[in-house]
């Protein structure tokens, strides 16, 4: 009654091989290595690419393992981290500013393993070092935005179509258009209503004249704050291209967050200064006519804001926004070719492009403003003179102090303006040095606590307490099989929700082996009191780790970080538990026992 | 054959329901009177706050580094160590600035300007948002988790078991919170998942308890419910000491080895474990008896089987 039919043996065995197989790279470690990968997403790398990296590398003799192409990114294996600071820098320089060379670690294991897909568990933050950021986005701010930029939209269609109109105000995100005739505002409501499908318009009739308000409808408003989204998600990733991280996460985290994890950063400083930067630019007209003394005083005329600039003093600007930050395409540093002095040169889209065409046509002569807005507070970056009507949409702006100031201005264009500013609201970072120790700490915690279990289990039980110890050794082998396969994240609570998992998962054996002393004593048969000993309790066994399963769902469900790392292992463990605690288990001791036909005593 | 528990009688377990009950009402009241006087010592992860963890090459002065902390201006600092004499822990308060994520910079650059050497380990920012949203996701966390547990053992079981279960089990939550309170150890996420993994882990016992009860309900045919109770818990002592003392020495493996980090969550599940095996056993059982669980909740009498009518 003790025996398998051969094909579970053979599923048993599979199993452990497989599993074997897939925990293997955790055991090779890490070889240090320089990954390159194109500074935007949308570039490609090929083996063109690979070639070039290649014999840069054999130019400058720096010494190589091997070089591969790895996702969109090309990852060279190096011998120690000397030369990889050596290889970066030769990279760096030789393959210039459109790839970002970053140092990185990687597996050490024989490519074989790599080509079944066989990698090591995907260490957490709180391992490897590094930081994890929290972003949130101001939605009211990006609705506020898309409201700004109908009011401009209003002005161009309503003069467009010769409708005449008296002023357009703008109340939190609400625009209102007056009219001086009911007349006019019915044409405009016309006219607006069918280019604009995504507003509700509402005319009002009032005692100085009419108006019609215009507001986003529900759809339109969840449309715009998922755009304002998809395009800061974008503009980090672009930050954090130019910082260099090996495997950056950047990840959108419910409506309104962004959750960023940059691995092995040691200058949390200047990531932090370069995420955190809730920039925005605009692009507008200085009003010349107004009054310097007032303008001075900080008193804004009609229709203008008073911004500070960074060469000092105020200035004022027109209200009317002439581009945003979503038009720059590229920015780069460099020098004006006639006076040598520092500039930047920036590329505009298509719509941009005609926009700043027709701008600088009508405004030979005047002064045009680019802003940097931080925080709510506005600064001009500069307000150069239009000499000339610029076309084609490439601008080179000249004033700049420095050549790394110039660098600076044209990092913040390029990496794009935000659609709507940004704040941390969660940061964790931890230390290279200490994720080290904690890998550490969570493998003793592991280790001393499987021996003391193992020793206790072969004392009490003999025979039946090694059986259940191979049964709990498999166990860890499963669950930590099934993580690297998996590649979800290891934390330092996954780690202790693995020694958990191991201390509860030998419950089971223990009720498995206290239940045949039962039935011994009870007077049945030594292979009697194995099968009932495994039957009976094998209803409590489902029981008792269904409700432990109840907790780890809920916990995956509503934890964050750390708590969901703790929450994954739980729920694998108790799976993995058990099959190794029961079927695994079963099948040794039918290997044992099973066969002897007149068995009359066992040793548990 | 090795044997901690060869009892060959059974315990009169229910008996005792008394002084068990006495006791536990004692330990509860004052796990919630701790709760109410002193409240638990919240993590920065439930609070909001900043929390910058700081490494020194010579045993760290103190006195020098809040100094240097107390130029930048900032409110409120905390400054102690943390494990070992080289190890600094330093505490902010969200005070409502609008660049708090700026403050571990500034205290990093006022820690560098006293000592150069100082290496930063950790840096924990959390918005007083996120805080409070932790906060409440925790909460409602351990109530998910107590009624999916209750749901269960209703739909396994009877709802008598249920609730008793359940009732054991938050006697032991509430004992640990208390614990927590009292001894104003640090409550942090860690410690939360802790808890919960204490309050799946626990109602294990039970539901082994209950497994046995209902086994006896439907063999012991002439006993009587208490004397079925105590048998149970007596066939299951041996098994209920050895699977916690096993689970006991991975814990106390990630107390001794685990470090800081796992010091507090390594606690929880201690005392988790501890009250475990005594409320499962002495609480939820006369609970059971309270509400007065009968045989005929298991023995379903004879169906008659209606003929079909052709």
């Amino acid at each position: 009654m003790n025996r398998f039919p051969l094909w579970k043996y053979v599923l048993i065995g599979i199993t452990l091989v497989v599993a074997f197989l897939y925990t293997l790279p955790n055991f090779f470690g890490e070889v240090p290595a320089v990954q390159v990968s194109p500074v935007r997403t949308s570039e490609k790398v090929d083996t063109a690419l690979l070639g070039q990296v290649e014999s840069a590398l054999k130019a400058a003799q720096v010494a190589y393992n091997a070089v591969e192409l790895a996702g969109n990114s090309i990852k060279v294996r190096l011998a120690s981290t000397d030369v990889q600071i050596k290889a970066k820098d030769v990279l760096q320089n030789n393959l210039g500013e459109r790839y970002t060379v970053a140092l990185n670690l990687v597996s050490a294991s024989p490519p074989w393993l790599s080509s079944i897909h066989a990698l090591p568990m995907y260490l957490g933050l709180d391992l490897r070092g590094g930081v994890h950021f929290l972003l949130e986005v101001d939605m009211k701010a990006a609705l506020e935005k898309a409201a700004i930029r109908y009011q401009n939209d209003f002005r161009t269609e309503l003069r467009s179509d010769k409708i005449r109109y008296g002023r357009i105000s703008r109340a939190g995100n609400a625009v209102t258009v007056h009219f001086a005739t009911r007349d006019q505002r019915d044409a405009a409501a016309n006219k607006l209503g069918s280019v604009f499908a995504e507003l509700a318009f509402s005319p009002e009739d009032q005692a100085e004249g009419f108006t019609l308000t215009a507001r986003l409808k529900p759809e339109a408003q969840t449309k715009v704050q998922e755009f304002a989204l998809q395009q800061n998600i974008t503009t980090l990733r672009n930050r954090v291209n130019e910082l260099g991280v090996a495997e950056p996460v950047i990840q959108q985290q419910g409506a309104s967050r962004v959750v960023v994890q940059l691995p092995g950063v040691q200058d949390t400083a200047k990531a932090k200064d370069i995420l955190g930067r809730t920039a925005t630019l605009e692009i507008r007209m200085v009003d010349e006519q107004a009054d310097p003394l007032a303008v001075s005083q900080g008193q804004a005329p009609f229709g203008d804001d008073i911004v500070a600039s960074r060469e000092g003093g105020n200035i004022a600007v027109k209200k009317d926004v002439v581009l945003t930050g979503d038009s720059i395409t590229d920015a780069s540093p460099g020098f004006d070719s006639q006076s040598g002095q520092a500039a930047v040169h920036i590329n505009l889209d298509g719509k941009g492009a005609r926009i700043f065409k027709d701008v600088t046509r009508e405004n030979v002569g005047k002064r045009m403003a680019i802003l940097l807005i931080e925080k709510g507070r506005a600064e001009a970056i500069t307000a150069p003179v239009i000499r000339e009507e610029i076309g084609g949409g490439r601008v080179q702006i000249t004033g700049m102090e420095t050549a790394q100031e110039a660098s600076d201005v044209a990092l913040l264009l390029r990496a794009g303006a935000l659609a709507a500013p940004m704040q941390i609201v969660e940061e964790r970072t931890v230390g290279p040095s200490m994720g080290a120790e904690n890998i550490d700490k969570g493998f003793h915690s592991n280790i001393w606590g499987f021996l003391a279990v193992v020793s206790f289990m072969v004392i009490y039980y003999r025979v039946f307490g090694l059986i259940s110890s191979v049964a709990l050794a498999i166990n860890a082998l499963l669950l930590i099989a099934l993580l690297s396969m998996m590649q979800a994240t290891l934390t330092l609570p996954g780690m202790a929700a693995i020694a958990l998992t191991l201390g509860m998962a030998i419950d089971a054996n223990v009720l498995i082996n206290e239940r045949i002393r039962e039935e011994i004593r009870a007077g049945l048969t030594p292979q009697a009191a194995i099968h009932a000993g495994y039957e009976r309790a094998w209803a409590t066994i489902l029981d008792s780790n269904l409700t432990t399963m109840i907790a780890g769902i809920a916990l995956f469900w509503l934890g964050s970080g750390p708590v969901r790392g703790f929450a994954v292992v739980l729920c694998l463990g108790i799976l993995t538990s058990m099959f190794s605690a029961v079927t695994v288990s079963r099948a040794m001791v039918n290997l044992v026992y099973g066969r002897q036909a007149r068995l009359t005593k066992i040793s548990i | 054959m090795l044997e901690f528990f060869p009892f060959k009688k059974t315990i009169p377990f229910m008996s005792w329901g008394k002084a068990t009950t006495a006791i536990s009402l004692l330990t509860f009241l004052f796990a919630v009177w701790a709760l109410w006087d002193r409240g638990l010592n919240l993590g920065v992860d439930f609070t909001g706050g900043t929390l910058i963890e700081v490494r020194t090459d010579q045993p760290a002065d103190l006195h020098v580094i809040r100094t240097a902390l107390e130029k930048t201006g900032l409110p409120e600092i905390s400054v102690q160590n943390f494990g070992t004499s080289h190890d600094v822990l330093i505490r902010l308060p969200n005070k409502g600035e609008a660049n708090a994520a700026e403050t571990s910079n500034r205290v990093m650059a006022a820690l560098q300007s006293v000592d150069a050497t100082i290496e930063l380990k950790r840096v924990d920012f959390v918005g007083p948002q996120v805080g409070k949203e932790l906060y409440d996701s925790g909460a409602l966390a351990l109530l998910l988790v107590a009624f999916g547990i209750m749901a269960y053992l209703a739909i396994r079981f009877e709802w008598r078991f249920a609730v008793a279960g359940m009732l054991g089990n938050m006697h032991d939550i509430v004992i640990i919170l208390g614990m927590f309170a009292f001894f104003q150890w640090e409550f942090t996420l860690t410690v939360l998942a802790g808890v919960l993994a204490v309050l799946g882990y626990s109602v294990n016992e039970s539901v082994v308890v209950f497994d046995r009860i209902r086994e006896n309900i439907r063999k012991m045919r002439g006993a009587t419910i208490p004397h079925i109770i105590d048998d149970a818990i007596t066939r299951t002592m041996s098994r209920t000491i050895i699977t916690h003392g096993s689970t006991q020495l991975m814990v106390l493996s990630m107390f001794f080895f685990g470090g800081e980090a796992l010091h507090n969550f390594a606690l929880a599940l201690t005392i988790g474990i501890m009250f475990g095996i005594y409320s499962s056993n002495l609480v939820a059982s006369p609970l059971l008896l309270m509400f007065g669980v009968k045989r005929e909740h298991f023995i379903k009498p004879v169906e008659k089987k209606e003929e079909a009518v052709v």
